[in-house]
């Protein structure tokens, strides 16, 4: 009798042993995704320290990037990070909106899917290929016509003027700026359509059935109903344009300086890395190159939390 | 006749609405199609023999890019045959072990955060961490970076997808006494695994395009290697560097490998979503 007994249990025993090695090695693989953030984010801020030691807040207040010298400020990639990204949220989110709305609204079922997927295809084109393109195609195109035409219509009045002052280049903050609006415009597709579908069915077809028009559904249910997610859905788009890197270096046009106008070339955060890191000499150099990636590391930390927060609140929401 | 006005012009707004929002689609569609077409346009020009079996030139000779195929090839492998199981594992903690545990959570918020974050900023980072301990650039390095990628793409696939998996499946196993990791590793991640090859998919075709992560830790060789321990070339690296050269010959070997990568990491994504349908009508 003991035998028989005490056989299972030592093999429960094993058994048990072996469960515990199995949850404490996922554990432990789940852990070093914890890890994973802290390690960048000490080894970015390790490496800022020298630039950030010298030059101190005025880091990101200086326009200085004179690498014979050594006087570095961040001011000009900061600046051009932020305007490309406003420009290709102003794109990117009509774009998007309007993709989303005729996928959820307007597109016949069977048109639905291929054309969802084709979008979607968008966002799996490599960054590189859109500056690819970006820099043989889109920028010729913009500096023989759209370029001009800005110049002449926009160019005399009294503010807005200031931004579309100077020749056609092609190349510049504003080309980058639509290449960038070009590249989130799936992301934000994507992530619109599907808390779109959320809304539903019956607040929806209640609203048609008392006479509203499309738009008003849109309008008066869909977004109200949706309102987080659609944010959350914009800053997810944001994170990706903030931090996008070779689309942006093929158009930018790298210039280390602070134009008014949208046509002059400037840089990005990102674009100034890719460009300068390999060939950046010297201690405090390199410093302030990876001090510009510590500062884009918590822009779009912050960003895409936020993104993630308001995506999480609508989740809860529906599941209630 | 207020009425009939008001519903007029209720009309010409909808209708408005609705031709903006086609309008949209169709640049949507209209920019996929103009860079596509731009690839093979330029692309085909570049194919030839020699497109995959020289090595990438001086400017004004004649090559190809072979080495940075190669080098693309591998180190997309190497980063996808480290980062799987880390990414599958994650996962499964997640998914099998996590309800309840207040940990799980946040990690999957990181997971989601380190997903977006920039990849030029993971680049940076295995710089600080590799290149800059070893010394010198290094495909190893690169791989790290790629997979690096690769971990929070098949974390978030592969989690969904176990999720995916019917509770009755797990209490019929261990309702016969299985432990629990057999049921996990020989029940659930059968039942699971189409949709985690998809995941694993979508990760390849994420990072075989990837340029900034790889920019300053694998940088580029003009000469074939098979060398992991030394700078590699890689095809992103290589369009990067061609296309904006000013040498005409180098800027068509940019375009042959930019229609190439392009077309495979397409195929890849298109595969990826058939298997996934596949899968979820199987059942």
């Amino acid at each position: 009798m003991a035998s028989i007994l005490t056989v299972p249990s030592r093999r429960l025993d094993r058994q048990r042993l072996q469960d515990a090695a199995f949850r404490g090695t996922t554990q432990l693989f789940a852990l070093g995704v914890l890890v994973l953030l802290g390690g960048i984010v000490m080894a970015l801020a390790v490496g800022a320290v020298p630039a950030f030691r010298r030059f101190g807040w005025a880091f990101l207040t200086s326009d200085a990037w004179n690498p014979v010298t050594e006087q570095f400020g961040g001011l000009p990639a900061i600046y051009g990070t932020l305007v490309t990204s406003l420009i290709a949220m102003l794109i990117g989110i009509p774009l998007a909106f309007g993709i989303a709305v005729f996928l959820t609204e307007l597109c016949p079922p069977a048109l639905r899917r291929p054309i969802g997927t084709l979008i979607e295809l968008l966002a799996a084109i490599p960054s590189i290929i859109y500056g690819i393109w970006g820099l043989f195609v889109l920028a010729p195109v913009l500096q023989l016509t759209v370029q001009p035409m800005l110049i002449d219509i926009l160019g005399d009045l009294p503010v807005i003027g200031a931004l579309f002052s100077g020749p056609p280049l092609g190349l510049g903050v504003l080309t980058a700026g639509i290449i960038l609006g070009f590249m989130v415009l799936p992301f934000i597709a994507a992530v619109v359509r599907d808390v779109f579908s959320t809304v539903p069915a019956m607040l929806r077809e209640s609203a048609y059935g008392i006479g509203a028009t499309t738009a008003e559904v849109v309008r008066h249910i869909v977004l109200p109903y949706t309102r987080a997610g659609v944010i959350g859905g914009i800053m997810l788009g944001l994170g990706r344009a903030l931090g996008e890197t070779m689309a942006v270096t093929f158009v930018i046009g790298n210039a280390h300086r602070i134009k008014a106008s949208l046509l002059a070339p400037g840089t990005t955060i990102s674009a100034t890395l890719a460009n300068e890191f390999t060939e950046a000499v010297g201690t405090l150099y390199t410093s302030s190159l990876i001090a510009l990636g510590f500062i884009l590391f918590v822009i779009t930390f912050i960003v895409l939390a936020a993104a993630k927060l308001m995506l999480l609140r609508l989740e809860q929401e529906a599941a209630k | 006749m207020q009425a009939a006005d008001l519903y007029a012009r209720r009309r010409t707004v909808n209708g408005i609405y609705l031709a903006l929002s086609m309008a949209a689609t169709a640049t949507g569609l209209a920019i996929l199609f103009l860079i596509l077409w731009t690839l093979l346009r330029n692309g085909i020009p570049a194919l030839g023999s020699d497109l995959f079996t020289e090595t990438t030139p001086p400017p004004g000779s004649r090559g190809g890019i072979a080495n940075a195929i190669y080098g693309s090839i591998v180190m997309t492998a190497v980063a996808t045959l480290v980062g799987t199981p880390v990414g599958v594992l994650t996962a499964t903690y997640l998914a099998e072990f996590g309800a309840g545990s207040r940990i799980a959570p946040v990690i999957r918020f990181v997971n989601d955060i380190l997903l977006s974050a920039p990849s030029i900023i993971i680049g940076l980072f295995v710089y600080e961490l590799m290149v800059l301990r070893m010394g010198h650039f290094s495909a190893w390095a690169g791989s790290v970076a790629l997979a690096i990628i690769v971990v929070p793409v098949v974390v978030r696939t592969s989690e969904d997808m176990l999720r995916l998996v019917p509770a009755s499946l797990r209490e019929a196993a261990t309702a016969l006494g299985t432990p629990q990791w057999k049921v996990i590793v020989m029940v659930i991640y059968r039942a699971a695994i189409q949709g985690m090859l998809t995941g694993v998919m979508l990760a390849v075709a994420r990072i075989g395009g990837e340029t900034a992560p790889l920019l300053f830790t694998a940088l580029n060789n003009q000469f074939w290697s098979t060398n992991m321990n030394g700078p590699m070339a890689n095809l992103p690296f290589v369009i990067f560097q061609f296309a904006m050269s000013p040498y005409a010959d180098w800027q068509v070997l940019a375009w042959g490998g930019a229609m190439l990568i392009t077309i495979a990491i397409l195929l890849l994504n298109i595969l990826a979503r058939l298997l996934a349908n596949w899968s979820n009508r199987s059942p």
